[in-house]
């Protein structure tokens, strides 16, 4: 038989078919043709996740462009708001945001932590079941009803019962001055501290319950009071704590509807907590719908952009502290 | 401690005791929260709510007015979010816990959660650039898309959580029996885990069904019933929202109503969730 010139050498044809096979074998085990087909698809939706996430940046990017090219950096510091005059400075939206999320964490931390040490170190099972659910539960009221709830309820009762005696006790301080109308930077922080409880709550259960027991063990036979231990485990756990603060910190910085619903969205820097202030979240969701003309909306667009930008730092820090404390031990490990 | 006097173990008791309390009335507080906030909306909700506020659409202050093309919108924006989000949460989950172990799943893994801390108003300021502002409309499309970014982090990771707690000896039965791996994930660990994909995609529901933030400027609202995925569409929370900080005392009541009807289904689908894990694990 005369080799023809077209049909390849068996070596090559071996070569080739090698080469196919592993390519095969790099996309599953078996070999199948079924299975390649299933890894392409189940990638490519894996890749469209990235594309979605990366064309968030672009397309917010892009489309804040006119802003970025007109006001430079000093969109940042920039503290006049003035769409008529096409004036954008999204200062007092950050100081807004900042101190709206700052009230929160001082109330919601030392809460949570309490909710959570009472689940994990104190309470009998029975008991912590029910509870855990209860709070959890806090997380599933959406933001418009804690909204609704902050206008009509919570507001009024701040305006009576609450800033009345902050005032006089402490009022000497610049942070209680001004006029009390229970719409403010104060309500706004105490709404934003109701909600990011159960998320700080549920991490910090998480986190205790990863600090191994022998810690406990350790501690009580050495003579420790119950608190005495769970102090031994809270120091253990510290940066997995840091972790679950920061998240809830995350949290309330990207808060919309509860806090532009209570703020009085006012785009102003007052030293006082009581008056109305304004933040990056709810500045656009007031204004989005309204924003008329090509560099109003990419000035929404931009501050949109930051606020991206900063939660995503927030959450990153938040997560490596958490993952710190809880690796090696299963993500869904609940102390119930 | 051997060496701590009577008076110092009595300060060490009482710190323990006081600290105790501080905890547990912590808890107590929480959930005293909660009670007075859902017992608020109860009330308020109950003295307004009837069978035509259910059926009506909006109408001018003192004539009344409803949200049964709220009801709607808002089931067909979950379903509209649902049918786009879930398939491509579950199939993420899947290749994560499959295939997730090299550098690229990990990436996902990571973009996954940095979607999860999108705000969902970001969300919102994203589907409008790529949708509203390309067809000049806002679009039941758009309240679609909105959502389903918000629930596919959500069911990915509990999918492919889900999937690991599958037993590797199930896989290695299957494989062992000459199937391949595609009709092992598919036919046999895959509905190992439903119950829990289940549940994941039932929580995902529950949370996006009390979004306002990023309905409103995509889907936007309406007054009138819509069948029409390419118009406005009303929600529930963007009605609630704009009978809210409406200055009528009338529409408040509306407000407060249209809210009872939101949390019923909210805590229906967290408590059948609660009980079927219960039975689970």
């Amino acid at each position: 038989m005369n080799p023809q010139p077209n049909t390849p050498t068996p070596a090559a044809e071996y070569g080739a078919l090698a080469r196919r096979r592993s390519f095969r074998r790099s996309l599953s085990a078996t070999g199948s043709t079924g299975d390649a087909v299933f890894r392409v698809l189940l990638l490519s939706v894996a890749l469209l996740i990235l594309l979605i996430v990366s064309s968030m940046v672009v397309a917010m990017a892009h489309n804040s462009m006119p802003s970025i090219r007109e006001f430079g950096f000093s969109f940042l510091w920039g503290s006049n708001w003035d769409p008529v005059k096409g004036e954008f400075g999204a200062l007092p939206f950050i100081y807004g945001t900042i101190v709206s999320s700052l009230i929160a964490l001082v109330i919601a931390v030392p809460l949570s932590l309490g909710v959570a040490i009472f689940l994990v170190e104190q309470a009998p099972a029975r008991l912590a079941r029910p509870i855990a659910f209860l709070v959890e539960l806090l997380a599933a009221i959406p933001s418009v009803v804690y909204g609704l709830w902050g206008i009509f309820v919570l507001a009024p009762v701040m305006r009576e019962w609450v800033e009345p005696p902050l005032q006089r006790s402490l009022g000497f301080l610049p942070l209680f001055q001004g006029t009390i109308t229970g719409i403010g930077l104060f309500t706004g922080g105490v709404i934003l501290a109701i909600m990011i409880t159960p998320i700080i709550s549920a991490v910090v259960r998480d986190v205790l319950a990863a600090v191994p027991v022998s810690q406990r063990e350790a501690a009580l036979a050495l003579g420790a009071t119950k608190w005495e231990t769970t102090r031994v485990v809270l120091a253990n756990a510290a940066s997995g704590i840091a972790g679950a603060i920061i998240l809830g910190l995350g949290r309330a910085i990207g808060e919309t509807m509860a806090v532009t619903m209570v703020i009085g969205n006012r785009p102003q820097i007052s030293a006082s907590l009581f008056e109305p202030s304004y933040t990056i979240a709810s500045v656009i969701a007031n204004e989005f719908t309204e924003a008329t003309g090509d560099l109003y909306l990419s000035a929404l667009v931009e501050i949109g952009l930051i606020l991206f930008l900063v939660t995503f730092i927030v959450n990153g820090i938040a997560k490596l502290l958490v993952w710190s404390v809880t690796r090696g031990t299963s993500g869904t490990a609940r102390a119930t | 401690m051997q060496a701590s006097t009577p008076r110092r173990r009595n300060s060490r008791r009482t710190v323990n005791a006081v600290m105790t309390t501080l905890t547990a009335a912590c808890a107590f507080f929480a959930v005293s929260i909660l009670v007075v906030i859902l017992g608020y909306i109860a009330m308020r909700g109950l003295t307004s709510i009837n069978l035509q506020f259910l059926i009506d659409t909006p109408k001018p202050v003192g004539e009344g007015g409803g949200i049964g093309n709220a009801i709607v919108g808002s089931l067909v924006l979950l379903a509209l979010g649902s049918v786009i989000g879930l398939p491509l949460g579950i199939a993420a989950g899947i290749y994560l816990a499959e295939f997730g172990d090299g550098w690229f799943g990990k990436t996902v893994r990571f973009v996954t959660d940095t979607l999860t801390g999108v705000p969902s108003i970001v969300i919102g300021v994203f589907v409008y650039t790529i949708i509203v502002l390309p067809q000049k409309q806002f679009s039941t499309w758009a309240g679609g898309v909105a959502l389903a970014l918000i629930m596919i982090p959500i069911v990915t990771r509990t999918t492919e959580e889900m999937i690991r707690l599958v037993p590797t000896s199930l896989r290695e039965g299957a494989l062992a029996l000459g199937a391949p791996q595609w009709r092992v994930t598919l036919g046999v660990v895959l509905p190992a885990a439903s119950t829990g994909i289940a549940t994941g995609c039932m929580l995902a529901i529950a949370r996006v069904s009390g979004e306002t933030a990023p309905l409103l400027f995509t889907a936007f609202g309406s007054r009138f019933y819509n069948y029409y995925l390419d118009e406005p569409m009303a929600s529930l929370t963007v009605q609630i929202y704009n009978y809210a900080i409406s200055p009528y005392d009338e529409w408040h009541a509306l407000a407060w109503a249209a809210t009872l009807v939101l949390m019923t289904l909210i805590l229906v689908i967290n408590i059948t969730v609660r009980i079927f894990t219960r039975k689970k694990f």
